[in-house]
């Protein structure tokens, strides 16, 4: 026992020692200009905090694994919620459904709260379209914001140049994806698993390379201002009203508020998710869905029974990139304004660890990934300079402990139902 | 012509950086056979840790070599314990697991390193007065006066050292056939007695140690530095590894030299602005048309 506290002792102090090699020259010298030239600061109390609290932590680890009856408590509870949702699934969907579908008119929903929901739903939605992706077909696509960005620049440019209305254009910026996709996909579907991921990912960023830099079209790194806002079937949402022209509030006798848009904002990109999720789950069990998760489990065999793996994986690839349009367009009428720094790679390792992390194929999963991604990086928000830190940490974090994602779903949607012979 | 020639030579020394990142990469990938995500940001670490030891250095007014030959040797070692940290926090506990996860991780990761020099040293570009300046200069009765500065052949003469050093390891010592052993076949080189997770901590503390001199060369070349240049010359030295096949360490350096001589000839006869386009479409042609690169095996799957 006390060889055992001395190796726990030891094993600390080295953990202190080279946590203070990390920590010594990052955290404890900062550098700083001043003039033409670059001076170096000590900081050396936060190091002291950090190498103390790195070797009180190992050395907790290293008493608490002495204990020999250690139960992962966390894939437990997970474990749990994992077989609810598959046997109550139906009413937890149904459930959600509805307390998002009252949400707004709750009496602590504010502009704040539902400001945050339309973004976490805009990233459940842009997951709901990965995962047809990466969960169902198994590809990992790290440049799926370049679909992002396609659909909102088409939004943007269709809605500014011709002056269409949401509903006209919306259809359009997926198509524009789903080209996208296809052009993408065409050459590089034949890849294998991490190649793909890093050909997807540069890919993303030529996409940006061109925003940036056609500067006729996309007004380069300054975007694209003043893209109309949508209309409630026609009726604007303003304020100040012209002679015979309707707006949302004069046409339902209301008081005007700005929270009438907001709220508005919030049912459109409810349905378009809720229009995804259906999808999906109706998209599974028809061939092609299937043909995705037996090409996700193994290509080879997939391949000796017929199956033309580039179409397949093609469909789901501009599939996966039409949703990435809609939401995109979305997203540029609900900022009225597109640049290119909105989509940059980290907006794809966003979307990519909810797929993941939620457990990939998991639609619900997705939700619960979105939820607690971006509520971790919105509570953060005060420490605006920690929340990607937090944020990467819980990637890796979930991943060690849960590799399988928070809710592994890799079952296949249709299974051969077994003879019974009686 | 003496345009050519200069391109040529800043094509050179830009190849040598990206082939002494790239082999990091091809390294982690031959013996677990996944992408580390977060090499380029080890790099970036590496540069970081460098400027700080330059700007302490600088005010002892100890004379230039050995002050060159100090911070490469710090450089190195804090480097080190970064890529020895990361493989063990995150790549350690997902060996055997799935395909992707490790590769989320390693996302993860890099994202961290990146927010976390940012809060430590700021998001501010950190400039630097260079250290070593004047050069060559050849052509000099035509209208273009090709250089050929000191830096460039330190920092070219630095790579070719480091990299015989480095082929001696692999090829001579114990250390070296065990890493070869492991990237055959791990199972059978556990059971051979060889300590494979200490052999795969090696492997990540070699690939950051040369990552960190290629940071440092970095930082004496462009004189600024910020805390996202991981990340574009992390695709490029993967771009490089893939270009000479991965997995293969002569492949690193080669498609190092390769990327490196692409970027400065297209920036310098097409555009500068879709310079990095130019990279990823490198990639992404190399990919689809010879996926085993120049001089990588073919890698066959058994069903």
């Amino acid at each position: 026992m006390s060889s055992d506290i001395r190796a726990i002792v030891k094993d600390s102090l080295f953990t202190g020692l080279i946590s203070l090699a990390l920590f010594g020259p990052i955290v404890g010298l900062k550098t700083f200009s001043k003039g033409a030239g670059l001076f170096v600061t000590p900081h050396w109390t936060p190091v002291i905090f950090l190498v103390l609290a790195c070797t009180i932590g190992r050395f907790l680890i290293g008493l608490n694994s002495l204990r020999k009856k250690e139960i992962g408590f966390v894939s437990k509870i997970t474990s749990k919620v994992s077989y609810y949702l598959d046997n109550k699934g139906k009413h937890f969907a149904i459930t959600g459904v509805l307390f998002a579908v009252v949400f707004p008119f709750l009496p602590f929903t504010d502009r704040y709260i539902l400001d945050v929901s339309i973004m976490i739903l805009t990233y459940i939605m842009l997951g709901w379209g990965l995962n047809i992706v990466v969960g169902l077909a198994g590809l990992l696509d790290l440049g799926y914001v370049a679909f992002y960005a396609v659909g909102a620049y088409s939004y943007a440019l269709i809605a500014t140049t011709f002056g269409w209305s949401f509903w006209v254009c919306l259809p359009l910026a997926g198509v524009f994806a789903a080209f996208f996709g296809i052009l993408l996909g065409f050459p590089v579907l034949r890849l294998r698993g991490d190649y793909l991921a890093i050909v997807t990912l540069g890919f993303g960023e030529i996409i940006r390379i061109i925003l940036i830099n056609w500067y006729e079209v996309t007004n380069g790194p300054d975007g694209i201002t003043g893209i109309p806002r949508p209309t409630f079937f026609g009726l604007p949402f303003k304020k100040i009203v012209e002679d015979g022209e309707n707006s949302f509030h004069t046409f339902f006798n209301l008081e005007y508020s700005t929270m009438h848009r907001i709220i508005f904002l919030y049912y459109l990109i409810l349905i378009l998710a809720l229009i995804t999720n259906y999808f999906t789950l109706k998209i599974r069990k028809l061939p092609v869905g299937r043909a995705w998760e037996a090409l996700r489990e193994d290509e080879i065999a997939c391949k000796s029974l017929g199956v033309n793996p580039t179409n397949t994986k093609l469909t789901a690839f501009a599939i996966g990139a039409t949703f990435g349009g809609f939401a995109g367009a979305f997203f540029a009428t609900r900022q009225a304004f597109v640049s290119p720094e909105s989509f940059t790679f980290i907006e794809s390792a966003i979307i990519v660890a909810i797929v993941v992390l939620g457990g990939m194929g998991s639609q619900t999963g997705v939700v619960l990934a979105s939820i607690f991604l971006i509520g971790i990086t919105e509570m953060f928000r005060d420490l605006e300079q920690y929340r990607m830190i937090a944020f990467g940490g819980a990637m890796v974090l979930i991943m060690v402990f849960k590799p399988k994602g928070i809710l592994a779903n890799r079952k296949p949607t249709i299974t051969l139902r077994e003879h019974n012979s009686k | 012509m003496e345009y050519f020639i200069q391109q040529l030579i800043n094509g050179i020394t830009l190849g040598s950086i990206y082939g002494l990142i790239a082999i990091g990469y091809t390294m982690v990938y031959g013996i677990i056979g996944m992408i580390n995500f977060a090499h380029g940001d080890i790099f970036m670490i590496g540069a970081f840790i460098a400027l700080i030891a330059f700007i302490l250095f600088g005010l002892t007014g100890v004379a230039l070599p050995i002050i060159l030959f100090l911070v490469l040797l710090i450089a190195m070692l804090f480097t080190a314990c970064y890529g020895w940290t990361v493989e063990k926090l995150a790549y350690k506990p997902l060996r055997g697991s799935f395909r992707l996860a490790p590769l989320i991780s390693a996302l993860g990761m890099s994202i961290v390193l990146q927010n976390y020099v940012q809060v430590a040293q700021g998001a501010r570009v950190k400039p630097m007065q260079p250290l070593i300046s004047g050069g060559l200069e050849f052509f000099k009765n035509s209208d273009f006066v090709v250089t050929l500065s000191y830096l460039q052949i330190f920092i070219v003469i630095l790579t070719i050292i480091l990299m015989i050093m480095f082929t001696l390891l692999i090829t001579k010592t114990d250390l070296g056939r065990a890493q070869r052993a492991c990237e055959q076949d791990r199972t059978m080189t556990a059971l051979l007695g060889i300590n494979v997770d200490r052999t795969i901590s090696i492997t990540f503390i070699i690939g950051s140690s040369l990552a960190s001199v290629a940071g440092m060369m970095f930082v004496l070349y462009y004189g600024v530095i910020d805390f996202y240049i991981g990340f574009l010359a992390g695709v490029k030295a993967f771009t490089a590894a893939v270009l000479g096949g991965i997995g293969s360490l002569p492949g690193a350096m080669l498609g190092g030299l390769l990327i490196g001589l692409i970027e400065t000839m297209w920036s310098g006869y097409v555009s500068i602005e879709y310079k990095d386009v130019a990279a990823f479409s490198v990639l992404i042609i190399t990919l689809i048309f010879f996926p085993t690169g120049f001089l990588g095996k073919p890698d066959i799957e058994k069903v």
